[in-house]
């Protein structure tokens, strides 16, 4: 429930607003102050790096004793996830590339850490930081643009990088300038491509953001309810998005062996 | 919402979570799975190769049953035929031996008859010579007489 003093507005402007700090200025941001690039986004940084961290070790304690033997619980699951990942990779991803299925194994986990973190009831972790002093907390990495797109922007680079390394400068840029409409087309070729890769990205990050992004916000709104109705809508909304979450880190997951795959393939 | 240092910031995280799993997470748990599917494989093909071994085992432990009963059956008609043949043996011996037991009894009948007819003859000479002694009353020259009576015992 909102703090007392605070209107529902101001209430979940609070809750969407990120602990900032300027990096160019070296101190937090507070309120309706605006910094420049150079703000850096601590909660956001803070909890995908603590996600991340907790998936590496998880999954590193079942490789260091992984065997081939009878596998334990972890090691278990952990193949199990790897079993996932590695079969959507092969159906989709034809080429030899030691990168992707780790990459897309990384992508689903992390992913999917961050939007869990949808489920921990909005309040909890922001009144907990409070205590400590710390104005501002966002707990879900995804609601924030910059983790979506950096993961999308991350995936675009690759799928250049792939291009390029298969492909070659030359046949790439064949590629690129001949088709889909042949050669007398250049430029409307060259705009279509550009187009169509300016898409990826934005698309790839504006699905998962938008996603989580509406599901932390329906969570906020539904924590102004009066505390005896929240579970009424709260239950079914987290019910819910326990399919979210999955489906948005899956989809982005495959989406990134497809973008990827098509680096690899000739047209 | 504005775009900040935040997306290089997790744009370097994500790329040291990727070589992280790249390096460390990603090839042993892919190799123990991999080495776990030989393993099953490898035991599956053994225990079918298994199988089969007592499979033909067992058949090998037939053949040599029947070829130990079709043994041991010679070895009884065999042992039948030799006892057959022993017997038919003995029993063509015996009968050599009576033949020969026979002809030599023949023999000696034979013998005794001559002898008997020698002894038969000479008391008929002699008895010839009495008689005719006492019918001529007189002294006959014996030797003179002998040839004629050897022809007349011949006759006999």
């Amino acid at each position: 429930m909102s703090e007392t003093g605070h209107s529902a507005t101001g209430y979940i402007v609070h809750h969407l607003t990120n602990l900032r700090f300027d990096l160019t200025q070296m101190k937090f941001l507070h309120g309706e102050e605006t910094g420049g690039f150079g703000v850096v986004h601590l909660d956001t940084m803070i909890f995908s790096i603590a996600l991340g961290s907790l998936f590496l070790w998880l999954f590193m304690k079942a490789a260091k004793s992984a065997t081939s033997g009878v596998p334990g619980p972890l090691q278990n699951f952990c193949e199990i996830m790897v079993e996932f990942v590695d079969t959507q990779v092969k159906d989709s991803f034809h080429g030899r590339n030691p990168v992707i299925a780790p990459l897309a194994l990384t992508i689903f986990i992390w992913v999917f850490l961050w939007n869990t973190m949808d489920l921990i009831p909005v309040d909890l972790l922001p009144a907990i930081a409070s205590v400590f002093g710390i104005p501002y907390l966002r707990t879900v990495p995804s609601t924030d643009l910059n983790s979506t797109f950096g993961l999308s922007i991350s995936v675009l680079l690759l799928l250049y990088y792939y291009s390029f390394k298969v492909k070659g400068p030359v046949h790439f840029s064949m590629e690129i300038l001949t088709h889909p409409f042949g050669v007398w087309l250049m430029p409307f070729n060259l705009l279509l491509r550009i187009v169509e890769d300016l898409a990826k990205p934005i698309s790839l990050g504006l699905r998962l953001f938008g996603n989580l992004y509406a599901g932390e916000l329906i969570f906020i709104l539904i924590a102004l309810l009066p505390w005896w109705l929240q579970f009424v809508l709260g239950w079914p909304w987290a019910v819910f998005h326990i399919l979210v979450i999955t489906l948005q880190a899956f989809i982005f997951m495959v989406l990134t062996i497809v973008y990827l795959s098509m680096a690899h393939e000739d047209h | 919402m504005n775009f900040n240092a935040t997306l290089i910031g997790q744009m370097i995280t994500f790329g040291l979570l990727v070589l992280f799993t790249m390096k460390y997470v990603w090839p042993p748990i892919i190799q123990a799975m991999q080495d776990r599917q030989k393993r099953i494989a490898d035991g599956l093909a053994s225990a079918e190769r298994g199988m089969r071994e007592q499979e033909l085992a067992k058949a090998k432990a037939a053949q040599m049953l029947k070829e130990a009963k079709q043994q041991a059956a010679e070895i009884i008609a065999q042992a039948q035929k030799r006892a057959n043949e022993a017997i038919e043996q003995s029993k063509l011996e015996a009968r050599a031996e009576g033949d020969r037991q026979l002809v030599v009894a023949k023999a000696e009948i034979e013998q005794e008859v001559n002898r008997a007819r020698e002894q038969l003859r000479s008391q008929v000479i002699s008895l010839a010579v009495a008689g005719a002694s006492k019918v001529l009353k007189r002294e006959v020259d014996e030797a003179a007489n002998a040839a004629l009576l050897d022809d007349l015992v011949a006759q006999l």
